[in-house]
């Protein structure tokens, strides 16, 4: 069983986002992260240093792991940021300053 | 409200928080429960997120019954205006403000209300760059804690989470990590993780407990003292036994392995000193671990405030309060106990400020089983963080390679260096020389792992801000003349 229907989640109809210019879809009441997460995605950012994947870590806004690029701006917790229909999410490279 | 009513600020909506905001708002305290989720409950008792509409909210929920006559409280306190809930409010700062009737200029018009002593500072939204001063009488720190992750090869990986990581994105966002995990480290917050990871369809593949059931029964008359902390264990037990979910006890991760994501783990058995017995090892397939070594406590704000801390916690008597008078602390950031703990906790702190905010001397009678409750608790986590310590030579594990300081990029090698070459022989100095713990996170990740690393005494953090700052915020944060107008007052 998986936990929407454990919960019995009844959500509201599913929207698109944009993730690197691909269609993802979303529930309203999302974050970002559990968006991403529903669609497979483990890590949407490279470090600054090594250039190493990342991802969400902490799950609860310390740790600053899941940083991302939503709307052009960068250095977004999307373990925080909730997912708004037509949103552009970008992974994000280094600082996010770069591009 | 009337002029004359004092103002409470409780910040942080988990347990603590909640307990203490009831108590003081059901004895004519106005309070305002600065929170920076979205709906109150703290990690503990969060639920799926409103616009998920859960028919089965419980579903992933520890003790639905308590929270469900919190809620209801909390929602009769809300209709009352007796509590204000700023949601989304992550408070960076509380200051402190010198008595101001006394140092009134003559020439100016007497202020018919006397200024509030404290404002907390926050700021709004999960882009947290809006800032809002909130004043208040008396402030009750309620910041809880997050989880103490220890380095390992591999940990760094995506699909490497924190067991409350794991935890928080199941129960808020429905959603979990991957299809086959392993849960490991050490202390209670494995047995809901792992069986919340299994009811909600994911293969665990094992728990790996570090710790030694021996040492159970060695503080057993201790334990005993909370049988009902025992059956709830013992529940979770039989849970995973039914869900067939292997316990490896006396285990450890020895290594994460993947490329760019993870593929398996390498666990292995301990031996009492803590070192890993060769030949134990065992590799298991999994693209999620789900892991952590315990709980530390937040204690940013009350270290601004100049609040005692004891060693990694926040110094409180026995009616709550710090050592800065005004300010109350309850919950994890007093140590941590639990949810249990930190209602019996929240609600002594919140009685003590209402009748100190009235000046008068509190009647500890009126809380006499809370604290009874409280006592007891307080000694039955004593003994299970014993037996819950992280496994003795974990730092050895830790290659030179592997990175320690996840922001910064800083490796457990540069850390060696730092004190065995260049000669430092505190945190501190090792933060500056490696730049370990100087990252977003301010160290709260690493802080630990680099305080075992180099053998240098851990004590609390000292940050002078709890939170990143945009600049600007920073140089308007004394602008506010009378905090009294800020539409959150």
């Amino acid at each position: 069983m998986n936990p929407m229907e454990l919960a019995e989640a009844d959500p509201g109809p599913a929207f698109t986002v944009t993730l690197d210019g691909r269609d993802l879809s979303a529930l309203p009441g999302q974050t970002v992260a559990a968006a991403l997460w529903s669609a497979g995605v483990r890590s949407w950012r490279t470090t600054r240093g090594e250039g190493r994947p990342r991802g969400v870590f902490c799950g609860i806004g310390v740790c600053f792991d899941c940083l991302v690029t939503v709307n052009d701006r960068p250095n977004q917790r999307a373990c925080l940021v909730t997912v708004r229909p037509g949103d552009v999410i970008d992974t994000q490279d280094g600082t996010g300053h770069e591009r | 409200m009337s002029a004359e009513q004092p103002h409470l600020a409780v910040i942080g909506a988990g347990p603590a928080g909640l307990a203490a905001a009831l108590a003081a708002a059901g004895r004519g305290v106005h309070v305002t429960l600065v929170d920076s989720a979205d709906a109150v409950g703290g990690q503990f008792y969060r639920q799926p997120t409103a616009a998920l509409r859960a028919r089965r909210p419980k579903a992933l929920h520890h003790q639905w019954r308590t929270w469900r006559r919190i809620g209801e409280a909390l929602d009769r306190h809300l209709a009352a205006g007796h509590i204000t809930h700023l949601p989304e409010h992550h408070a960076w700062c509380v200051e402190k403000h010198p008595d101001r009737r006394r140092d009134q200029r003559p020439d100016r018009q007497p202020n018919p209300q006397p200024p509030r002593r404290f404002t907390v500072h926050a700021l709004l939204g999960p882009e947290q760059e809006t800032p809002v001063a909130v004043p208040a009488d008396a402030v009750l720190l309620a910041t809880g804690g997050y989880e103490n992750v220890l380095p390992f090869p591999g940990w760094t990986l995506p699909g490497v989470v924190t067991a409350g990581g794991a935890q928080a994105m199941l129960k808020g966002a429905l959603v979990v990590p991957g299809r086959a995990a392993v849960v490991a480290g050490t202390g209670p917050l494995l047995l809901p993780v792992a069986t919340g990871l299994a009811a909600a369809g994911v293969s665990v593949a094992a728990l790996v407990e570090s710790a030694d059931p021996k040492a159970f029964v060695r503080r057993a008359g201790r334990l005993a003292r909370r049988p009902d902390k025992l059956v709830e264990g013992a529940g979770f037990a039989a849970e995973l036994l039914r869900r067939r979910v292997r316990t490896l006890v006396r285990h450890t991760v020895v290594e994460a392995h993947g490329v760019d994501r993870l593929e398996a783990v390498t666990v292995a058995a301990i031996d009492a000193q803590g070192r890993v017995r060769p030949g134990t090892e065992r590799r298991i397939p999994c693209d999620t671990l789900a892991v952590g070594h315990g709980m530390l406590p937040h204690t940013d704000l009350a270290e601004s405030l100049g609040c005692r801390i004891d060693g990694v916690h926040v110094y409180v008597d026995d009616e709550q309060r710090t050592d800065v008078p005004g300010v109350w602390a309850a919950g994890e950031t007093t140590g941590i106990g639990g949810a249990a703990l930190s209602l019996a906790e929240g609600h002594i702190a919140g009685r003590s400020a209402t009748a100190r905010l009235r000046g008068r001397e509190p009647d500890s009678h009126a809380w006499a089983a809370a604290a009874k409750s409280r006592g007891a608790l307080r000694e039955f986590f004593a003994a299970l963080s014993a037996v819950y310590a992280p496994p003795a030579h974990w730092a050895e594990r830790v290659t030179d390679d592997t990175v320690v300081c996840r922001c910064e990029e800083v490796t457990a090698g540069s850390v060696r260096e730092a004190v065995g070459e260049l000669g430092a022989g505190d945190l501190r100095t090792v933060k500056l020389l490696t730049r370990a713990g100087m990252g977003w996170c301010q160290g709260r990740m690493c802080g630990a792992a680099v305080a075992g690393i180099t053998g240098c005494r851990e004590g609390a953090a000292r940050r002078l801000l709890a939170r990143p700052v945009p600049l600007g915020v920073l140089a308007r944060a004394g602008d506010a003349e009378d905090p009294e107008d800020t539409p959150a007052g």
